[in-house]
């Protein structure tokens, strides 16, 4: 627990609601609230809280509040707290009371699906316009009729959301609540996907492929053929705003790319691109802007001049990435638009898009058609300036004036400006590239949260301290006695949890059997073809006989001995249980911490089978005054109830002093009999401590106790969980790691990793 | 006594060099110093040795290590004939008395009692105990033992134990760079220059991806069977994918990933 009985009374007066549950629940919600939000938002979330205790529905909604908000607004802002409490309280005003809990419950789901704060929202104004069509009034002035579709929609909806994209759900609800307005029974027949039109018109909307269906094939993407380590997708509609569509871009918190994508299809001219790739093309142009793009200052520019600069610089970093990757010529060719030469009347209306689409896809297209002089003699010009080399932002832009300066007409300020054909939808909206001389300040300022807390009692209960020397990489020394590490035993819970993780992955468990079985040590083995053992193998001697016999080269070896099982393992696991393990990673939902400890449970069920020796220990630190080393496992113990209890109560808080707690692991892991020793460290972020601000000191201690122990004769794995792990990971463990992108796999991961590891 | 001449490297073989590896070695092997040679599959280690013996003009004996290799494997074993029992010298024997470079190849993968029969050529001594003849074989002075391994080989079981290690200096050898890495192609296979490059793109793709779904990247190995087959006038798409996308990968994202990369590299 990292919050003291103070603070948490202080919060709980915060909550205006008197339901008694909350006196067992409140303090676990708080601890993951303060973990995932600011002060603020913690505040916020109790504001909420105190608004929905008051609907009159019992304890229930707010416990879920409570207990999927933080997690909502870790991923999604803060923002999203009070809209959600808010649209609970308007939902409580109506008749349908009843649909409040399916709504919260919905909510978890949405935000992982959905993935963005603008999507979310629009997924709760979709679900209210569903309810207000089809709450009904019986005499028509107050509505009193609930809505008898909406709670059988909700319970539908983590089907419907892994199925549809936010458009494609609007439109099937929209469909229902049209046509089974007056007819109650009807309209649940279609919420609950029993009729047949239901059926149909989700087969209608379900199109296109979904971005949240290729996430990871993206990621791979991004790294492999553009070496960006660490992309971050942030998910859009298309289907809501009707005014302007939404383009992609990118800023700090990630790439914005559209939700779905239905293939591309020109029956006309036969051109297709699949869902799959219209992704790559999007990701593609914006990883070639952040490869080539450097930005410009916007202030001397018309707003002609900019959006031609714009133009030239896509051509630019276009080229720049089929010049790296020929083959998306073809997919970016097909993406563009090809705008017919005189579509647009330069006497009537603005042609200025028209001109630069012409442009670009004359670059696009070497054996583009165009008559006009300008056009030719610009994509000359740019051409010359490519072949010479990458070229720039600013020099693209100068040519771009140049060309806006030749082409200019009067009517070119016309308000009637010529649109069709002139929209790349691959490209972003290049608010990179300018930069302005008069900076706002908009940048919000977190406040710092300072978490670190007075020292608690619980530090007693262990053993003394041990003192261990760090290595200062500066100094090439080691510092003596730097760090002091307290050894204790993790407190205990309730063992039955862990069985009732082994049972939830009964399939995993069942699988990893089957290779355990092979793995298994039989007790006595027997070792033929041997030239000395212990006794005569008849088979062999009897074949060598003959050889002999026959006057060709008998095998000597005819003897065989028996040796018990060669499976001679000691294990020590290390769990980093810093405060970081709180997070829930990227489209998981569950923390990294309830992750490991399902990993844990399956690795000690599968090593207690195989019988090797085999001891788990947590760790964390607050400064080098205060490493934990929380004994779960000793080599000695049993894998029973008691260790299971531990491991059932395993909490995370402080920091990652990686270092000191190698060095203590090895300390018994070294003292073990058997021939092979193995430590595996579980850690989702680098080493670090709130007293140390050189980063590269704990990685270089870190790594000087990972050759530390391989001089014991101790071989150091570690599992990162870390996907940008790449920037250090190989600098501490040399090519000891492995990385694990998906971290809901890591419960059947990280067995078969150690069943590698030791086959 | 063995006939020198069949293991002397009799024409050059095509090594391009990416450092200053071969003056090292040459230093080395002026000393006489064990040698590991560790990096990647198919980077070119086995090729860099070859090369050696070659310009050094000794012999070269090639063990490939595998994990039933006895030490008698290596040593030497008493043989049956009509006579009576003969002896056979093994391959280390051979080459600790012909003076020649003994090679063994991923030696990580032979069982660690069999490694350590090599001590006692490693240090000072250089002599080899044949225990069963009762001979102690002094190593000829052009004697020279190397062993090769591959450190990204995850594997507790897989790695030379410290007082092993500690007999041998070590050369680094990884992916050549970009442009290296495709002249190796282009003069190994005939390729042309601009199919090699593009290659060795599609090999930079899929070696970002270690670590996040493939243990090792695309291998000069992997790359220069690819060059091969479109050599053979075979499709560079198709190409690559049985040359370099089969053989290392199941996982379907990765695979659509590195299809992708193939098609955008060879449009
Ligand atoms: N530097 C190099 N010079 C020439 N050929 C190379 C080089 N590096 C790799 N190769 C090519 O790669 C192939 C595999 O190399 P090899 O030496 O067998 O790899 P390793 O022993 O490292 O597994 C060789 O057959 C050769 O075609
Ligand atoms: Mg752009």
């Amino acid at each position: 627990m990292t919050l003291s009985q103070d603070e948490l009374n202080e919060l709980r007066t915060m909550l205006t609601c008197g339901f008694e549950q909350l006196d067992t629940a409140f303090a676990g919600c708080m601890e993951d609230a303060v973990a995932r939000l600011s002060r603020d938002g913690v505040k916020t979330m109790l504001e909420g809280a105190s608004l929905i205790c008051m609907i009159g529905r019992g304890y229930e909604p707010v416990h879920v509040f409570l207990e999927e908000m933080p997690e909502i607004a870790e991923r999604l802002g803060e923002a999203v707290i009070e809209k959600v409490s808010q649209a609970v309280w308007k939902m409580s005003r109506t008749p349908n009371g009843k649909a409040i809990l399916p709504f919260l419950q919905t909510l978890g789901e949405a935000a992982r699906r959905l993935g963005s704060e603008t999507l979310f929202c629009q997924y709760i104004k979709i679900v209210f316009d569903m309810m207000e069509s089809t709450t009904r009034s019986t005499h028509g002035f107050h509505q009193t009729i609930p809505s008898p579709g909406l709670p059988e929609m909700l319970g539908q909806m983590p089907f419907l959301l892994s199925q549809l994209s936010l458009e494609g759900l609007r439109n099937w609800i929209e469909y229902g609540a049209k046509h089974y307005l007056t007819h109650p029974e009807r309209q649940i027949d279609y919420f609950t996907l029993q009729s047949a039109d239901s059926k149909a018109i989700l087969q209608r909307e379900r199109h296109g492929t979904l971005f949240a269906d290729n996430e990871r094939k993206m990621g791979l993407y991004m790294r492999a053929m553009w070496q960006e380590k660490a992309a971050q997708f942030v998910p859009y509609s298309l289907g809501f705003d009707e005014l302007r569509k939404p383009l992609p871009y990118f800023d700090e918190l990630g790439l914005r790319v559209p939700d779905v994508f239905d293939d591309y299809e020109d029956p006309g001219i036969g051109i297709r691109v699949k869902g799959t790739d219209r992704y790559r093309a999007v990701l593609a142009h914006m990883a070639a802007h952040r490869r080539w793009t450097q930005a410009i200052f916007a202030d001397n520019f018309s707003p002609f001049q900019r959006i031609a600069a714009e133009m030239f610089e896509d051509c630019r970093v276009d080229t720049l990435a089929m010049r790296v990757y020929p083959g998306l010529r073809h997919i970016l060719q097909s993406l563009h638009p090809m705008p017919i030469e005189d579509g647009c009347d330069p006497t009537v209306e603005s042609c200025v898009r028209h001109r630069l689409a012409m442009f670009s896809y004359a670059i696009m297209d070497s054996e583009y058609s165009y008559k006009n002089k300008d056009i030719i003699e610009f994509v000359k010009r740019f051409n010359e300036v490519m072949e010479a080399g990458e070229s720039s932002t600013q020099e693209i832009a100068a040519l771009a004036l140049q060309f806006v300066a030749r082409t200019r007409r009067q009517e070119d300020q016309s308000a009637n400006v010529y649109f069709a054909d002139t929209t790349v939808d691959y490209r972003d909206d290049n608010r990179h590239m300018w930069k302005f001389y008069e900076l706002g300040d908009e940048e919000e300022m977190f406040d710092e949260q300072d978490k670190s807390k007075a020292e608690q009692d619980e530090k007693s209960k262990g053993l003394p301290p041990r003192h261990y020397a760090e290595w200062d990489y500066l100094g090439k020394t080691y510092r003596p006695d730097w760090v002091s590490l307290y050894e204790s035993l993790h407190p205990q819970g309730d063992g039955a949890k862990i069985d009732a993780i082994l049972t939830k992955h009964a399939a995993l468990a069942k699988r990893l059997k089957q290779i355990l079985d092979m793995l298994k040590p039989q007790q006595y083995v027997r070792v033929r073809y041997q030239e000395e053992g212990s006794e005569l193998d008849l088979d062999v001697a009897i074949r060598s006989l003959i050889d002999f016999k026959a006057g060709t080269t008998p095998d000597t070896r005819i003897n065989m001995s028996h040796r018990t099982d060669g499976r001679d393992i000691a294990v020590t696991l290390l769990i980093d249980l810093s405060q970081s393990v709180n997070d829930v990673p990227d489209g998981s939902s569950q923390t990294v911490l309830e992750l490991s400890q399902e990993a844990v449970t399956l690795l000690g069920w599968a090593i207690d089978h195989l019988g090797d020796e085999f001891a788990v220990a947590g760790f964390s630190s607050n400064t080098r005054h205060e490493v934990r080393y929380q004994h779960i496992k000793g080599f000695s113990e049993d894998w029973n109830d008691t260790v299971k209890g531990r491991l059932a109560a395993m909490e995370a808080g402080y920091s990652t002093r990686m270092g000191a707690a190698l060095r203590h692991a090895a300390l018994t892991l070294a003292a073990r009999k058997a021939g092979k020793k193995l430590l595996l460290i579980l850690t989702d972020g680098e080493p670090s401590d709130i007293d140390v601000d050189d980063q590269q000191h704990l990685i270089r201690d870190t790594h000087k106790a990972v050759q530390e122990l391989d001089q014991l004769g101790i071989y150091t794995h570690c599992i990162s969980l870390d996907a940008k792990a790449d920037e250090y990971v190989s600098d501490i463990f040399g090519s000891r790691y492995t990385v694990i992108d998906n971290v809901e796999r890591l419960p059947e991961k990280l067995p078969q990793l150690f069943l590698t590891l030791t086959k | 006594m063995s006939d020198v001449s069949q293991y002397l490297v009799s024409e050059e073989p095509f090594y391009q060099a990416v450092g200053n590896e071969v003056e090292l070695y040459e230093a080395a092997y002026s000393e006489r110093l064990p040698v590991m040679v560790k990096g990647p599959t198919g980077c070119g280690k086995s090729r860099f040795i070859e090369y050696m013996a070659w310009k050094l003009k000794k012999p070269l004996i090639t063990v490939a290590c595998n994990e039933d290799m006895t030490a008698s494997d290596l040593v030497g074993r008493y043989l049956l004939d009509a006579n009576g029992t003969r002896w056979l010298d093994g391959p280390l024997t051979v080459a600790a008395r012909i003076g020649a470079i003994c090679y063994l190849d991923e030696v990580v993968e032979a069982r660690q009692d069999t490694t350590v029969v090599i001590h006692p050529l490693t240090d000072h001594r250089r002599t080899l105990p044949l225990d069963k003849k009762g001979e102690l074989v002094k190593a000829h002075q052009d004697f020279q033992l190397v062993i090769s391994y591959n450190p990204g080989y995850q594997s507790l079981m897989k790695d030379l134990k410290q007082s092993t290690k500690q007999r041998f200096s070590g050369l680094n050898f990884d992916y050549a760079s970009g442009q290296v890495e495709a002249g190796i192609i282009a003069r190994e296979t005939g390729c042309a220059a601009d199919v090699a490059t593009k290659l060795v793109k599609v090999g930079e793709t899929a070696r970002n991806l270690k670590g996040h779904g493939l243990d090792e990247g695309i291998s000069t190995r992997l790359l220069v069977y690819a060059a091969r087959l479109i050599k053979r006038g075979i499709n560079p798409n198709q190409a690559c994918r049985m040359a370099l996308v089969a053989p290392i990968t199941d996982d379907a994202d990765i695979t659509a990933t590195l299809k992708h990369s193939i098609d955008a590299v060879f449009a």
